[in-house]
């Protein structure tokens, strides 16, 4: 018998998202209360927030494998969630840190940017909870209308108005495309539910719906993962937005995208792999193909940086290609340690960011060896891990998913994915020599903030913890697999 | 009874013409325009099904995409008028400050 209210064993399940929701309000309102000079109160209350949440969501770690189903099948808490979870939850703090200094650089200290990023934090959670069709498509437009307002968050900049609107034409035409394919699953199985749907998948009653609902659900997500051809949007929202908010959508945003592709791919359409399979080994290539050659050419650090997270996009693909275990075990593994080394490498633009400079141009980085020693060090490991050379968490991420290729015979793709590490090398070394053999143009030496030590303290740690202690990290990528998304 | 047929053939019209409009298009408003007309034909197809097979769940979901469209146009008008107000143009081929 249903009944109005969920009884408190379903509340605990999203109690991480209640408590996230929840200071993302109260900061609304605690900002009226704070004078101008107290706005990092904001900051602290977010932080608070978000170790509420991570607090909550440890209490749920111990999960069993198949998952908790929660208000009759609407969500489901498995190990999946779980780590995506705590993914989301570390890229948010990280944000946040990095964000405080920035923000009063631009004199736009406000607690919406706070509240947004809760709520987008929220939006993530529920996408990859959802097993629901309802559930998935609010949690992402929770997400992509937080993403919206954070982009053109800068109202005053040119630059930050037009990101935010291409980047609101070109979601919400993907998300249109998303829910088109969605009303296809729901006419196959008569059911929101990604079980029924799957079942409905089995033994389809027509030929045109799933390719229908296949081609327009891949469509959608393709947009939001920004993979080649729908990736066009990326390079201009990265380079107008507001430097953490750019860290912020390349990374948590990403992995969230990833995370419903991954459910839906695997448990929708599984049956119908011979289909697709082929199509995003394409898409993959071409994703690659595409960011590594196009980054050769940039000048901007930030559009330099978009167009080589596209190419990571291909191949954290691959890893869905190859489909096996250690494939999935290396797009998690991937996009956890994407999360640390891109965040990373773009906190080290924010600090170059003051009054007057924007300090995103490759010549910005010019001499910082001189300038700042530390940064220009750590700047180096992140652009190694990005380029996937050891000893960082990118080389394991990239060689879980050669593993994987190399497992599942797609040999072709294996030797194109190492190929494109060459050019990869030759973008990020460019920064390195800008950075390192360049005359310094300008004499300041960026500092760094305390929040922002604690921030790069926790990416380089990672970064390299990752290969040289790899054994809790790569069980932390395992333990997310035990959900019931792999069969 | 009308056969759902027609319901999803018009539906899948709305979303082409929908498509359409968002590409080949140049005004900002209008773009917006043709979204909501393709989040309209997925109402008329949940729908559809809904009816078709006599389960609720697709009219629940219908109900969530208006207010889902009814936020996200609150967002884009909000950012539409910022751009309107520093730009002076509503012609997305004039918007190119950042290069493609």
């Amino acid at each position: 018998m249903p009944t109005l209210f969920p009884n408190p064993e379903e509340l605990a399940l999203i109690l991480p998202q209640i408590w996230l929701a929840a200071f993302g309000l109260a900061i609304l309102l605690l900002d009226f209360l704070l004078g101008p000079r107290q706005k990092w109160v904001n900051a602290f209350g977010a932080l608070l927030g978000v170790a509420a949440s991570g607090v909550a969501l440890w209490r749920l770690r111990g999960v069993h494998a198949v998952g908790v189903p929660g208000f009759g099948g609407a969500i489901v808490v498995d190990p999946f969630f779980v780590f995506f979870g705590f993914l989301f939850l570390a890229s948010t703090a990280l944000v946040i840190l990095l964000s405080v200094r920035y923000l009063e650089v631009e004199e736009e200290h406000r607690g919406e940017y706070y509240a947004l990023m809760l709520f987008a934090t929220v939006g993530m959670m529920f996408l990859a909870a959802g097993t629901d069709l309802v559930v998935i498509f609010v949690a992402l437009e929770t997400m992509a209308a937080s993403f919206y307002v954070l982009t053109g968050y800068l109202r005053r900049d040119k630059r930050s108005n037009e990101a935010a609107l291409k980047y609101l034409l070109l979601g919400a035409f993907s998300s249109g495309l998303l829910a088109y394919g969605f009303s296809v699953l729901y006419g196959m199985a008569g059911s929101t539910r990604l079980t029924e749907i799957g079942y409905a998948f089995r033994t389809p009653s027509n030929e045109i719906f799933p390719v229908v609902a296949l081609v327009a659900v891949a469509a959608g997500l393709f947009f939001k993962v920004a993979a080649v051809p729908f990736h066009q949007w990326a390079p201009d929202v990265y380079e107008g937005a507001p430097t953490p908010v750019t860290a912020y959508v390349s990374v948590a945003s990403k992995a969230a995208s990833f995370a419903v592709l991954m459910r839906l791919f695997l448990v929708v359409f599984e049956p119908m792999r011979a289909n697709w399979e082929l199509l995003l080994g394409g898409i993959a290539l071409a994703t690659m193909t595409w960011g590594n050659l196009a980054a050769l050419t940039q000048t901007n650090v930030k559009r330099l940086l978009a167009y080589s997270s596209i190419a990571h996009v291909g191949y954290i693909l691959l890893g869905l290609v190859a489909g096996n275990e250690t494939g999935l075990k290396g797009m998690a593994f991937y996009l956890f340690a994407y999360a640390f080394m891109n965040t990373g490498a773009f906190a080290i633009v924010i600090l170059l960011r003051r009054k007057g400079v924007i300090g995103d141009e490759l010549d910005d980085m010019n001499g910082l060896i001189y300038r700042n020693p530390t940064a220009a060090v750590l700047m180096v490991i992140f652009l190694i891990s990005l380029a996937g050379i050891p000893p960082t968490a990118g080389f394991l991420g990239k060689y879980f998913i050669f593993l994987s290729l190399i497992e599942s015979q797609h040999y072709l793709l294996a030797v194109f994915a190492v190929l494109y590490i060459v050019p990869a090398v030759y973008y990020y070394f460019r920064i390195v020599v800008h950075m390192w053999l360049r005359e310094a143009t300008d004499a300041t030496r960026p500092a760094i903030s305390p929040a922002q030590a604690v921030a790069l303290a926790a990416c380089t740690l990672v970064t390299l913890g990752a290969l040289l202690y790899a054994e809790p990290f790569v069980r932390l990528a395992t333990y997310s697999l035990l959900g019931s998304v792999v069969r | 009874m009308v056969s759902p047929s027609y319901y999803l053939t018009l539906s899948a019209i709305l979303f082409g013409l929908g498509v359409i409009g968002f590409l080949f298009k140049r005004n900002i408003i209008t773009l917006f325009m043709s979204i909501e007309l393709m989040l309209n034909a997925v109402n008329l197809a949940f729908v559809t099904f809904s009816r078709q097979w006599g389960e609720l769940s697709g009219q629940v979901y219908v109900f969530f995409v208006i207010i889902v469209a009814a936020a996200e146009a609150a967002v884009g008008l909000a950012i539409i008028l910022l751009l309107a107000r520093n730009r002076q143009t509503l012609n997305v081929e004039r918007i190119n400050l950042l290069k493609l």
